[in-house]
């Protein structure tokens, strides 16, 4: 087993999923409810031998939307919960993550992107669930979510989504791709003092005077759990402060509002994101997840031959790190957006520049990721064009 | 002692959305009854629901309460269950809400055999959106989406949850609060996935397509289609035919409930990591 190489070595050779469920066990991850779909299964395999071994809960539902119900209900009970998907399932489990932001309720999801629309390429690589993930489901909520690159990363990144969760009292979403998710790398297990560990606000007053919703406490309300002796309501209508429904205009606009406040207001605590020798560049580079490795050695290629490229990696994709592109766009001549994808990110990029300046994408679909070569090209021709 | 109806309700959630006549109040009285007949705490209780007329009832319990999206009531009852074995969870919920969008949910939940107690309030028809018919609108039967009479043949929901695997399957109707009563404590003191189905009247949606659009008429029509189960032994197929049994009608005590099994499952890893361990020091 994994772990006794761990006791041994200290090093483990893990693929990210592997990665993604130990991370979620030492965010501390109690309850995970899945159902079957590639590339995402080893999740669940590793929760199902792991869970029962320390006292947790794994129970594969039947289908996606379940498994999504099942960890909403075990977050109320009190629980860190998670369930981990693909495309097809990330859409069906659209529906009730709407939920767990409407009723502000704590968890993490992960969908390992492969190619789509529909069935689309089950065991191949993708990354165009990017804009589902911020507004897949209907209505306005605020998103989080990671899309992390490196290893380490996943197993970092993994438990910020548990305490960022826990923090805003929002369903977070752990984007991976099918390569981070079955490429096996050496990780060190990072010790526990490396990463803190967040949990919810519970609350300071009695049950008598407690409101699951009450913005006295600031934007993220405690939150109380079940059986607890609070006994409050949870709906997914427009509700006030008490937890009951409301059609109250003024009540839901306010509602509505700090809903979205409670993250946007962190918005640069929230947007993590590396910069690559951007100090000097003329050509930025905006990319995310496994794309991002391909960028960072082109990066490195453009330098040699002497071309001032840079990137700036997003391992906070929602919120979108507005900021750091209109900054970025100030400096810059030009942006080039990598993405497996037909342009998703690179529409946010020209949002946040706002700059009438070239700001092109290097695209790949069919499954196969983009190659360092395919990116250098193209920093070569806008070299020329942006000179 | 007679009840006091009022400790188990938010008074200041009162007077209820439903239609005056409704009788889903029947069934909340029923289930109240029932949860003061076996003296569970309110702290202890959470009650789940869909979509629909119906899945307001939690609203107005106080208790631990969940109204969660169309069909998706036993999900959600399921992970706090899990989370939480040595609670009691309820699930209320309609016709349409449970057996059509909530179909898989509701087949799953039988075979698991999960400790929940799902009352589903049957009355042939989805209310809140206007009276389209459901999957138990009878054959015939006039709706907002039948307005040539219903061709889609019905579930018999009893059938449906014993053939699924549910311990614990019992049907009344409003006309009888003591027996639904009744059969919704057997069903929350079973330990198992348990199926109460409440047959009950929407005049206002189904009734008033169907020439009974007075409560009284439509629990009268009810009342005349119910035959309890005893009586029902002594009766030919022929006398049978357009009658619905009442009663309970399953019961089966010995097949394991999930949460204990899951329970098991954790000491049989947890010992054997223990003697692994143990050979190992």
């Amino acid at each position: 087993m994994a772990s006794d190489i761990a006791e041994k070595t200290d090093i483990v050779f893990w693929q990210g999923n592997e990665i993604v469920a130990e991370a979620a066990i030492a965010a501390g991850c109690r309850f995970y409810a899945g159902y079957p779909i590639t590339p995402s299964s080893e999740i669940a395999a590793v929760m199902a031998e792991r869970l029962p071994e320390i006292g947790g809960v794994f129970v594969q539902m039947e289908d996606e939307i379940a498994s999504m119900g099942a960890i909403i209900g075990a977050s109320l009970s009190g629980m860190k919960t998670m369930t981990a998907t693909s495309g097809p399932g990330f859409s069906l489990k659209l529906e009730n993550i709407g939920y767990a932001c409407m009723a502000e309720v704590p968890c993490v999801i992960v969908n390992v992107m492969r190619g789509g629309p529909s069935t689309g390429l089950p065991t191949a690589l993708a990354q165009a669930d990017v804009m589902q993930a911020r507004w897949g489901t209907h209505g306005d909520h605020p998103t989080i979510a990671l899309a992390p690159a490196y290893h380490r990363e996943i197993y970092l990144s993994t438990i910020k989504c548990f305490n960022l969760a826990e923090k805003y009292r929002v369903p977070v979403i752990l984007l991976l791709d099918e390569v981070l998710a079955h490429m096996s790398e050496g990780l060190r297990i990072p010790d526990p003092s490396e990463y803190e560990i967040w949990d919810r606000v519970k609350p300071s007053v009695p049950p008598e005077k407690y409101f699951p919703f009450d913005s006295a406490f600031g934007d993220v309300p405690p939150m109380a759990n079940y059986f607890e002796g609070y006994r409050f309501h949870v709906t997914g209508l427009n509700h006030t402060k008490t937890g009951f429904p409301t059609t109250n205009p003024e009540i839901c606009q306010q509602e509505e509002e700090r809903m979205i406040r409670k993250v946007m207001k962190d918005v640069e605590l929230l947007t993590d994101c590396e910069e690559y020798r951007l100090e000097d560049a003329d050509i930025a580079l905006f990319s995310f997840g496994t794309s991002a490795r391909g960028a960072r050695v082109a990066v490195d290629d453009a330098r040699k031959l002497g071309i001032k490229a840079g990137l700036l990696r997003a391992i906070t994709l929602w919120p979108f790190p507005d900021h750091k592109i209109h900054a970025l766009a100030q400096q810059v001549k030009a942006f080039i957006v990598p993405e497996v994808n037909l342009g998703q990110m690179i529409l946010e990029v020209e949002r946040a520049a706002h700059k009438d300046m070239p700001i092109v994408g290097v695209n790949r679909v069919g499954g196969v990721p983009i190659a360092p070569y395919e990116i250098l090209d193209k920093i070569k021709e806008i070299s020329e064009y942006a000179r | 002692m007679p009840v006091n109806y009022l400790y188990y309700l938010r008074a200041d959630k009162l007077p209820h959305m439903w239609c005056p006549g409704c009788g889903i109040g029947i069934v909340v009285k029923s289930m109240i009854g029932a949860i003061d007949d076996l003296k569970w705490d309110k702290d202890d209780i959470a009650v789940v629901s869909g979509i629909g007329c119906t899945s307001r009832a939690p609203g107005y319990m106080d208790m631990n309460t969940l109204h969660t999206t169309h069909g998706r009531a036993l999900t959600f009852a399921t992970g706090v269950k899990l989370a939480r074995p040595d609670k009691h969870v309820i699930v209320i919920s309609g016709d349409g809400d449970a057996t059509a969008i909530g179909g898989n949910h509701f087949i799953h939940a039988c075979r698991r055999n999960i400790d929940i107690t799902l009352i589903i309030v049957n009355n042939n028809i989805y209310g809140m959106t206007g009276g389209q018919f459901s999957p138990t609108t009878p054959y015939g039967a006039k709706a907002a989406t039948t307005p040539h009479g219903n061709i889609d043949p019905a579930f018999d929901l009893g059938q449906l949850a014993i053939g699924a695997g549910a311990s614990y399957v019992a049907r009344g109707s409003v006309d009888n609060g003591r027996m639904m009563q009744r059969f919704i404590r057997d069903g929350m003191a079973h330990r198992g996935f348990s199926v109460i189905e409440m047959l009950s009247n929407c005049h206002t949606q189904f009734g008033r397509r169907n020439k009974m659009s007075d409560p009284i008429a439509m629990v009268e029509w009810i009342a005349g289609q119910v035959v309890p189960k005893s009586k029902a032994a002594k009766m030919s197929a022929e006398e049978l035919k357009g009658k619905i049994i009442t009663g309970e009608l399953h019961r089966n005590e010995e097949r394991p409930e999930y949460t204990d099994e899951y329970a098991k499952l954790t000491q049989r890893v947890q010992a054997k990591m223990k003697a692994h361990a143990g050979a190992h020091a």
